[in-house]
């Protein structure tokens, strides 16, 4: 039995990678589209190459140890093996030379990170006089909805002559995009996977998230933070156009605005 | 002393002519650190069973959202149609990780091995304070009941998953319909608190003080040394929670406002304090509740090392470094906690700092695997069912440790992060290693427990299903990841991102179903063995630890000798005997020439 059970160990590598490869693949069925979703966002290739890197580098070990301990475990099975017991205690070497090994490795990973990790999170945008740029929408989330309030001509958000849209996040092409993102009420959690966003939104913390999308198209903006339980359907959408149609669209929602709510324009309302 | 009698009797004293009396203060209020570790046994494999209940409840939900469920639905939910509602499900994923987490994993390594085992391994007659520890077991009780009955709390229970993060858990109004059920769960968890303390500072006290003569710490099982580190953790760790805890009973109940912002307008009532922050609770969680993370492995992993060690006939590969490692891995556990909140609105450069900490920690991880491999190379492998379990936590525990690096990266959590990636994280550390080292532990130490074996056939079926059925279940979630799928959503496939990813939830679903089915083989084995297994002497294995030197089951007192300790327990394939173990109590044969000789 020790050679059935030496081979189930064996298959953990041999499945493992093969899954792997079968759902990074691209057009690879069955696992069609069951890897990271398209990235259209320029500053998210950086997150794909990390998870990759990380993936090959784990990959290898994941592999030299699994192989090795399936030969370990044939080689050394008690009913076939003729030799006896090395009765070893372990090898000062061998534990420094595994301690020494990793921990350059895990440390390097860590700082190669963490460039990536500032430009996502701590490094804003500037504008060409360098200050940091300004919000162009305030995108508020409650339960469980998000409110999106667009800067009007003040170019403030928060302003009275905001533009107010319920989920429809809709955001110019090829331009960096900054948003003052909020929660009104319990914690929610701006996630847009095409963009590798996602930022926890707390109640009484004023945040910001900023990307630069590079296609347009409507693609899914998703609450990853729990907050009820309709948050499966807190749903919202990213509208990506271009510079042209986005004016249009904004004008447009503007215009609607007087229209139906003509307190929101200009006058006394939130 | 009485030992002989103690012998005889073992712990089933006076059999037929029992009075009420002696029966409860024999098996229910015992002072016996034996009995208390396995009423924590039944207890927690018990809850066990709910979590695993509640865990297909929530597959169930992800394969055929908002279907009837199939013959019990119309009993269970009469008012939704047969349906999982969708504030039942956040009740369903929060009381799966609650009662996994609090009521089966903790107990059941610290509860029911760590009091089972440490007199026994360390050759004491009982803990240090017999009492206490009496009270550390019925003090889940009340944790039992609490938890328990926010259950039933109607509409439905607790949903604010297990990390309980306010305002969702702090404001009443967040979630409407818990109520009480929330309080009650913040009531039980911090209750449940308060029994690993007592049991902590026990096990601390009883391993410093009352090892047996020539049982020097480096002398001691890496069982032990893995127990000890626990509980200081336990110790140091546990306040926090506990203090988190009553701050948010307070500010649900009392309007404290500790973790409520000022001014906070919930589903149109406003919060009646503020000033709090609500980051402050994920702080003081996860300050708690990191450390548990190894709290819930570490023992395992002293368990592993000795099941290994024994069933490849030869020493543990590194016994210091082993016993560093631990301890590496209890200090780096402190400084690690902002792991978890990468991008909760944490200071980012905090996050910096935190993930070399987190890369840091995966050192000793791998220092310890490399240590199992080791220990498997040159041996002699017995392909027992404690073995191929014990096997089988190294071989999952990689996956677990490795996917870990991948989270500890902030740029990579950016995207991962409360995706499916980390729920197979955590599934394979915890289920496919954790749980897979307590039922080998189970299967290794069960003759201690009772004086009979376990069925091996009947345990390698056991373990072979549920190894294939578990890496079904765990190992696509991290395609799932991958591909962005969110926790805890009870309908994600109406985003189009998501919509396709259906079908191989549905194959998860149908192996989970099949992994739950599997332990009707453990459970029918356990009760069997327990009055119809084969009888067996003090040491069926040819082990080297101390408990192995006592009877089983061991009498009240444990030994019916003293036992005098002379080498580590791990000298399998000595040279200076015949036999491949050499038991830690064995003179050593300078000592004795004229009986070696004999032989």
């Amino acid at each position: 039995m020790g050679r059935f059970w030496s081979l189930l160990f064996l298959l953990v590598p041999v499945l493992g990678v093969l899954v792997f490869v079968v759902a990074a693949a691209p057009d690879s069925r069955p696992l069609l589209d069951h890897w990271l979703p398209d990235n259209i966002n320029d500053h998210g290739y950086i997150i794909d190459e990390l998870f990759n890197f990380i993936l090959y580098l784990t990959g290898v070990i994941f592999i030299i140890t699994g192989v090795l301990l399936f030969y370990f475990l044939w080689r050394y099975d008690g009913e076939r093996n003729p030799d006896p017991v090395k009765f070893t205690h372990g090898s000062q070497t061998l534990e420094i030379i595994w301690s020494v090994l990793p921990a350059i490795t895990l440390l390097f990973i860590a700082i190669y990170q963490m460039d990536a990790w500032a430009a996502h999170k701590m490094r804003r945008p500037l504008l060409e006089d360098g200050n940091v740029k300004p919000a162009l929408a305030l995108v508020s989330a409650r339960q469980f909805e998000w409110r999106i309030s667009y800067a009007g001509e003040d170019q403030l958000v928060g302003t009275p002559d905001d533009v107010h849209v319920v989920n429809d996040l809709c955001v110019p092409v090829n331009e960096d995009i900054v948003l003052q993102v909020q929660s009104q009420d319990v914690l929610h959690s701006f996630f847009l996977p095409n963009l590798r966003i996602k930022q926890d939104l707390v109640p009484g913390m004023k945040q910001f998230s900023w990307f630069r999308p590079n296609r347009v198209g409507i693609y899914d903006l998703v609450c990853a933070e729990l907050c009820g339980w309709g948050h499966y359907k807190m749903r919202g959408r990213l509208i990506v156009k271009s510079r042209e149609d986005f004016d249009t669209w904004l004008s447009e929602r503007a215009a609607e605005q007087r229209v139906t709510h003509p307190a929101l324009d200009g006058g006394g309302g939130e | 002393m009485n030992d002989s009698s103690a012998q005889s009797d073992g712990h089933d004293p006076g059999h037929g002519k029992m009075s009420i009396g002696r029966f409860v203060s024999t098996y229910v209020f015992s002072t016996d650190h034996k009995i208390i570790g396995l009423q924590f046994l039944f207890s927690t494999l018990l809850w066990f069973l709910v979590g695993g209940l509640l865990a297909l409840g929530i597959r169930l939900q992800l394969a055929w959202p908002w279907e009837e469920m199939p013959i019990i639905g119309r009993m269970l939910f009469p008012t939704d149609g047969g349906q999982i509602s969708p504030e039942f499900y956040t009740t369903l994923f929060t009381m799966h990780a609650t009662v996994m987490i609090f009521f089966v994993i903790i107990p059941i390594l610290a509860g029911a091995f760590g009091n089972f085992l440490i007199p026994l391994m360390i050759g004491a007659d009982d803990m240090a304070f017999p009492t206490l520890n009496m009270l550390s077991y019925w003090f889940m009780w009340p944790a039992f009941i609490l938890i328990g009955s926010s259950f039933f709390q109607a509409p439905y229970g607790a949903g604010a998953g297990w990390t309980s993060y306010p305002p969702l858990s702090s404001m009443v109004t967040a979630a409407p319909g818990s109520e009480s059920a929330q309080t009650l769960w913040l009531m039980g968890v911090t209750l449940v608190g308060v029994s690993s303390m007592m049991g902590s500072v026990n096990y601390l006290t009883t391993i410093i003080q009352m090892r047996a003569p020539g049982l020097t710490m480096f002398r001691l099982p890496l069982t032990i040394w893995a127990m000890f580190i626990t509980a200081l953790l336990q110790a140091f760790a546990l306040p926090v929670l506990t203090a988190g805890g009553f701050m948010q009973i307070l500010d649900r109940e009392l309007a404290t406002g500790f973790f409520v912002p000022e001014g906070l307008v919930v589903n149109n009532s406003t919060a009646a304090s503020g000033g709090g922050q609500p980051l402050l609770w994920q702080h003081l969680f996860w300050f708690y509740s990191h450390p548990a993370v190894y709290i819930m492995i570490l023992p395992a992993m002293g368990m592993v090392s000795d099941i290994i060690s024994c069933f490849s006939r030869k020493p543990i590969y590194g016994y210091k470094p082993m016993v560093y490692s631990i301890s590496g891995i209890a200090g780096l556990g402190f400084i690690v906690w902002g792991h978890h909140m990468f991008i909760s609105g944490m200071n980012p450069g905090l996050g910096m700092v935190f993930m070399t900490s987190t890369m840091l920690i995966a050192l000793p991880s791998a220092v310890k695997v490399f240590n199992w491999m080791g220990t498997v190379w040159g041996g002699r492998v017995q392909f027992t069912t404690p073995m191929l379990f014990s096997l089988a936590f190294v071989s999952m525990f990689i996956i677990g440790g490795l996917s870990g690096i991948f989270m500890a990266a902030t740029p990579v959590d950016i995207f991962i992060h409360d995706t499916y990636f980390i729920v197979a994280h955590f599934h394979y550390v915890l289920f496919a290693g954790t749980a897979m080292a307590v039922f080998g532990a189970i299967y290794f130490w069960f003759p201690k427990m009772f004086g009979r074996m376990m069925n091996e056939k009947w345990g390698k079926l056991h373990f072979f299903l549920t190894f294939i059925f578990l890496n079904g279940t765990f190992y696509l979630m991290h395609i799932l990841g991958a591909a962005g799928f969110p926790r805890r959503l009870a309908d994600p496939y109406h985003y189009k991102t998501f919509a396709h990813l259906q079908p191989m939830n549905q194959f998860i679903t149908v192996c989970a179903i099949g992994m739950v089915v599997s332990q009707i083989i453990f459970a029918v084995n356990l009760f069997y063995s327990i009055f119809r297994g084969p009888k067996i002497g003090r040491n069926p294995w040819r082990a080297n630890g101390l408990e192995w030197s006592a009877p089983s089951p061991p009498g009240h007192g444990n030994f019916d000798f003293q036992p005098i300790v002379y080498r580590g327990p791990y000298e399998y394939g000595s040279p200076e005997v015949d036999e491949d173990y050499y038991p830690q109590i064995k003179p050593p044969p300078e000592q004795t020439p004229a009986e070696s000789s004999e032989d």
